[in-house]
């Protein structure tokens, strides 16, 4: 026992005198809650809009006033011709253009009807999509307003009400995924590192000859890298509930041991790389490779997974930030209790038990 | 199987060795690289022995088979009776090994590192004070700089420390003075003295011949294959014939003139004299002084030296290449 925690503290010494690692442990979470928060953000905010109003009549002007009011426009510019606004197009300050044709309100009360022209950049078609619905919206709105007591018979209205995220706070959605990011970070690559290390500096050698258990190596290796992603755990809740004004709707206790057992099964992910590599380098690329990159583009997190192959599908079935990012997103932002998410909790305790079993019984007693 | 252990144990001339390898052969990459070909030998109990050869010859490869870090392709090896295969626990709880490349952690502090294998190893540094007292006084003045920021001799004195802390009953030093200046080697092999002198096996490898003669018994060792294993002192006397030395001032000339002649036997350049052995026992002096041709006559001095151990290494090596390449010409045929 006295053995086990003078390698835990001297695992420790590692990591607080080694900047890089720090930065890796520390800097990585806070970078990355706040360029997913603020930066990458897939809301629409603030879009660029020109105006070219031919009509210049109440009508129009009433419209224009309730684009400039909403939150989601900008008006960058008033009164340019057709040219000029292709010129803005070009350049990007405006996404979208709004063209009233002359005559516009004296033909709204006409049995034709009244167009207006919207055009919206295209190039990026999710943002012109939303941005056009946006308009299609004030418009109608506007209608409404013009005749209140013609209400159309038959007509159905939508309900539409967003649940556990009434608010559209885009930042719910990837602080599941932010979290099993940084586990398998620091749990799987620098766990693996930090024991590829000790082979590559042959300090492995003298461990292995001494009374020393080999194997209490690997669990000396994994507490503290255990300890150090719970204190990430804690770091990025901290941040999305008092940074990104994130609610967390289930039960911490129930949270931290759904983190515990995944870390478990990244660490045991971790040991196993160790055991069959030689050199930081490989453990590093198998883990960023092998492990990092499957974690953020088959896990539902960044791409919804029911779009994708059949193929790709049945890969993220075997990885276990799949489920990890299940229980996260039902236990945090639903707050669902622990019979719903049994499933994928026995999903990663088997998980965790095979791989620990397979890196401890390929830990090598001896050198190569 | 059981029976042949406790025999050896009981066996009286085998209770005074304390590291026994017999036939020993490692291969590596399936076969293709031969390290280590048939090698024996035997360390008695306290003794100081000495692996000398130059790189590549295969000593490190011998040390990790015998402190159970690789498996013998064949052959056996015991080490304070215990086998190094099957009863590799107990031999890792009784050993000390110091790798050839500095192993300690380098951004641990000396005391730290001095700890950490301490406690590792179930003891502390109170405990076996004692023991490396006399080497531990030598760096303590640095004991709160990192490892890494050591000098090379400080280095292995702190490896020596840790190698020594649970009191081993076996001591084995990969090229503990490889990199190391002349101060702190010297320094080095006065202190494996005075762990000798406390009952300790050493078994030492070294490619610096002139260290030879601080061991008990040495085996020297090429290509895998130990070419003879003595005292220091009887591996000099072996040596079969007068060995003269030789320098000009255009020494290069006066190699290939003494190379040329017949009745020179073997030349090579060793510091600033070329040294070579002659056919003829009635060579001498003026003969040798005769070979040289007029090119060389400007600054020659000959003279009858005593062989060294390198001497001796050189003389085996040339011999085993002789062999091999005759056995060569015969396979062929």
């Amino acid at each position: 026992m006295k053995q086990l925690l003078a390698f835990v503290r001297k695992e420790f010494y590692h990591v607080f005198r080694d900047k890089r690692t720090l930065l890796i442990l520390f800097g990585m979470p806070i970078v990355q809650i706040v360029l997913f928060g603020l930066a990458l953000s897939s809301e629409v905010k603030n879009i660029g809009v020109a105006v070219m109003d031919n009509a210049r009549d109440v009508q129009s002007e009433q419209i224009i006033a309730k684009i400039r009011s909403s939150a989601q426009f900008e008006i960058k510019e008033d009164e340019l011709n057709y040219k000029e606004i292709e010129e803005h197009f070009k350049t990007g300050e405006i996404k979208c253009a709004v063209l009233f044709p002359a005559n516009f309100g004296s033909k709204l009360y006409k049995a034709e009807g009244a167009q207006i022209q919207v055009i919206a950049d295209a190039s990026d078609p999710n943002t012109a999509t939303t941005v056009a619905n946006y308009l299609n919206v004030i418009v109608r709105n506007y209608q409404g307003e013009l005749n209140p007591n013609t209400q159309l018979s038959y007509q159905i209205i939508p309900e539409i009400r967003q649940l556990y995220n009434e608010e559209q706070n885009g930042s719910l959605n990837f602080i599941p995924g932010v979290i099993a990011l940084i586990f398998m970070i620091v749990s799987t690559a620098l766990t693996s590192v930090s024991v590829v290390r000790e082979k590559e500096m042959g300090t492995l050698e003298i461990l292995l000859v001494s009374p020393f258990k080999p194997v209490l190596v690997l669990l000396a290796k994994a507490i503290p890298y255990l300890v150090l992603s719970l204190i990430d755990f804690i770091i990025i809740l901290l941040l999305s509930v008092f940074f990104l004004d994130v609610e967390i709707w289930g039960s911490l206790p129930l949270l931290f041991v759904e983190s515990t057992l995944f870390i478990i099964t990244c660490l045991s992910l971790g040991l196993l790389i160790s055991n069959v590599t030689n050199s930081q380098q490989t453990a590093m690329l198998i883990s960023m490779m092998g492990m990092m990159l499957p974690t953020m583009l088959l896990t539902g997190f960044m791409f919804p997974l029911e779009n994708m192959p059949k193929i790709f599908q049945w890969i993220s079935n075997i990885l276990p930030s799949k489920y990890y990012y299940a229980i996260m997103k039902g236990v945090m932002l639903k707050g669902l209790g622990f019979s719903y998410v049994w499933k994928e909790t026995l999903v990663l305790v088997g998980m965790s038990t095979v791989l620990l079993f397979i890196a401890l019984k390929n830990f090598k007693n001896r050198l190569q | 199987m059981k029976n042949e252990v406790h025999n050896s144990h009981l066996s009286a001339a085998n209770s005074q060795l304390s590291v026994i390898c017999k036939n020993i052969v490692k291969t590596y990459n399936k076969g293709e690289v031969k390290a280590v070909n048939a090698v024996s030998f035997d360390v008695q109990k306290g003794e100081l022995f000495g692996l000398i050869g130059p790189d590549g010859a295969g000593k490190t490869s011998i040390f990790r088979i015998l402190t159970t870090l690789l498996l013998a392709d064949s052959g056996t090896a015991r080490v304070e009776g215990l086998d190094v295969a099957n009863d590799y626990r107990e031999i890792r709880n009784m050993v000390g090994y110091m790798p050839g490349k500095f192993s300690l952690y380098q951004d641990l502090t000396v005391e730290e590192n001095l700890r950490f294998f301490a406690t590792v190893f179930g003891t502390s540094i109170e405990d076996n004070y004692e023991l490396i007292k006399d080497i531990y006084d030598q760096i303590k003045p640095f004991n709160n700089r990192r490892a890494g920021k050591l000098s090379g001799g400080m280095k292995q004195k702190l490896a020596l420390c840790c190698a020594l802390i649970h009191k081993p009953t076996v001591l084995f030093l990969d090229e503990p003075t490889t990199g190391v200046d002349v101060v702190s080697r010297k320094e080095f092999w006065e202190m494996l003295d005075r762990l000798k002198k406390q009952g300790i096996t050493i078994v030492v490898s070294t490619p610096y011949m002139d260290e030879a003669t601080l061991c008990d018994r040495i085996a020297l060792i090429q290509n895998g294959s130990i070419m003879s294993i003595d005292t220091p002192d009887n591996i000099v006397k072996s040596f079969p014939k007068p060995l003269f030395a030789a320098k000009a001032d255009n020494i290069y000339t006066l190699l290939q003139d003494l190379r040329s002649a017949d009745e020179v036997e073997s030349c090579y350049p060793f510091g600033e004299y070329l040294h070579l052995t002659v056919k003829t026992a009635t060579s001498d002096i003026d003969s040798i002084k005769q070979i040289a041709g007029k090119d060389t006559v400007n600054g020659l001095e000959v003279k009858r030296i005593g062989p060294t151990i390198e001497d001796s290494f050189i003389r085996l090596m040339n011999e085993d290449n002789v062999k091999e390449n005759t056995k060569e010409k015969a396979d062929g045929k």
